[in-house]
């Protein structure tokens, strides 16, 4: 008994090092690709003893910078529920990577050990449900401040996190069909399988309609530029401008950890979670014939650094989309969501329920 | 439906330019970074307290005062500069000179860079060549206005 506690302790504690180390540096990230795109080369001046390696101290430059800024209330701010809002929609966000699946069940001393903090039959609607309570963190300091612009910005991002969760929802219907399941890592199980003996059965191939608009949707999700109208730095200034110091840095770090989320996401439902392409349980086994036995400790070993790379690939991406598009008006917001992303996922998952009962 | 299309493939295109510019500055500085110096670099931005970039021949920068032989100032406060300067920051006091053939020396030239504007004027306004902006001196900071005047010693200096 008290062994499952320390194994479910122990995996809590490695996910947040995880989790909070990777958002951490894709802020680095963020910024040295910007600069990359853009002809820059990035910050790079941040430095311990003269090492500068890259810049790659900039994070915690910037974190010893916000911890000591003044932590400022304003006047007439309702104050329990103005500090309440970063951490309940930091909260919100963080919790979800316990239902992320990091790889395969493995066995250390006979005991079985599921690379997953959460397993549980409704592991997706979990994840779905805790990302739609991340609004609240939104709302609630939009209104807490007691700024016209800031209520403004709090009311847009639960407007358009609203719209877009409908679409999000609707286009996993059509992922929830084809492999039958709400445990992700079943759906993980069920894409190690083969589609007419060659093609690995991701959900990408299954499902391409519902990949592109739970692609929009999760860009939308994470409220960052193409779609940024809670913030709107051109216009309103957004829900947080009554924040500053680690406050403020709380909301930014739920952005990057809202982008990690959709990346392991986008990972786990359409390509293929941690299963490596032809990669069994105890090896390769390539459609053309060949076999390349492996140590079961290997192709555990290879399953997560699939996963990890499949997820550094779709962070990677989302910042290339944060620096590519100019942003949307409000109302081209609304559209895109309820006239174009709604319906196309309606159309999926009747689509796909004509096709499943037509091969049945 | 054809309109919609069209923004998709605008969509692709913009992300196919940045990808390009990431994917092509990211083999030069990785090429940098492994000490292959090739003739094209990652990024265009100049390092720059570490790195400076050359001065243009024609540049205009800190003045200096040009001498004769005997190390006096060629300056023979004929007053032009001053009278030139649009920000008025020169300030010229005359003394006798005892060689007849000059009859006047600057007893103070101060020029006041916090003033001026580095148009160039008092060069092309002196009939002796006496003064120049060649120096190639463009960081000029201080951290007191004093230190910005300039007096004969340090102009010639």
């Amino acid at each position: 008994m008290i062994v499952d506690w320390l194994i479910v302790l122990i995996k809590i504690i490695l996910a947040l090092i995880w989790f909070l180390t990777l958002t951490l540096y894709l802020t680095w990230v963020e910024r040295k690709e910007s600069a990359v795109i853009q002809d820059r080369i990035g910050a790079n001046r941040a430095e311990i003893l003269g090492l500068r390696i890259l810049g790659l101290f900039q994070p915690l430059a910037d974190a010893i910078k916000m911890i000591f800024k003044e932590d400022f209330v304003p006047p007439f701010a309702n104050r329990f529920l103005h500090t309440l809002a970063p951490f309940l929609s930091f909260f919100f966000v963080a919790v979800t990577i316990s239902a992320m699946p990091f790889g395969d069940n493995i066995r250390i001393a006979g005991r079985e050990i599921s690379l997953q903090i959460f397993d549980a039959n409704v592991t997706l609607l979990f994840v779905l449900a805790m990302l739609s309570l991340a609004i609240y963190g939104i709302v609630l300091s939009g209104w807490a401040s007691r700024n016209r612009y800031t209520l403004l910005g709090g009311m847009r991002g639960a407007a358009q996190l609203i719209s877009y969760e409908v679409a999000l929802g609707l286009s996993l219907i059509g992922i929830i069909m084809v492999f039958p399941s709400l445990r992700l890592q079943d759906i993980v199980y069920e894409q190690g399988k083969l589609l007419f003996g060659w093609l690995p059965k991701w959900g990408l191939f299954l499902q391409p309609l519902a990949f592109l608009i739970f692609l929009f949707a999760a860009l939308a999700e994470t409220k960052r530029v193409p779609f940024d109208l809670p913030e709107g730095e051109s216009e309103i200034i957004g829900f947080f401008t009554e924040y500053g110091g680690l406050k403020w840095g709380m909301f930014m770090m739920t952005d990057f950890m809202e982008i990690i989320i959709v990346s392991c996401l986008l990972t786990t439902l359409f390509f293929g979670g941690w299963q490596v392409p032809w990669l069994g349980a105890d090896g390769f086994h390539f459609p053309w014939g060949w076999d390349w036995l492996l140590p079961r400790w290997l192709v555990v070993l290879l399953q997560v650094a699939a996963f990890n790379l499949k997820v550094f690939f779709f962070c990677w991406f989302q910042v290339l989309v944060r620096w590519t598009y100019p942003r949307f008006r409000y109302d081209q917001v609304m559209d895109f969501g309820w006239k174009l992303l709604i319906p196309l996922s309606l159309f999926n998952i009747v689509a796909t329920g004509i096709i499943m009962s037509v091969i049945r | 439906m054809i309109k919609l299309l069209g923004y998709f493939y605008e969509i692709l295109k913009g992300s196919w330019i940045t990808c390009r510019h990431f994917v092509v500055n990211m083999w030069f500085h990785t090429l940098w970074f492994l000490g292959i110096k090739t003739k094209r670099r990652g990024a265009v931005t100049i390092q720059y307290p570490e790195e400076k970039k050359e001065i243009a021949h024609r540049h205009r920068s800190l003045h200096r005062l040009m001498t004769r032989e005997d190390g006096q100032p060629r300056c023979v406060a004929c007053m032009l500069c001053m009278t030139v300067c649009p920000s008025e920051c020169i300030y010229i006091e005359a003394a006798e000179d005892p060689d007849p053939e000059i009859q006047k020396y600057p007893k103070t030239f101060l020029i006041d860079l916090s003033r001026c504007c580095f148009c160039g004027f008092c060069v092309e306004a002196c009939p002796e060549d006496a003064l120049r902006m060649d120096t190639g001196k463009i960081e000029l900071a201080t951290l007191n206005r004093e230190d910005l005047i300039y007096d004969l010693n340090r102009l010639i200096g």
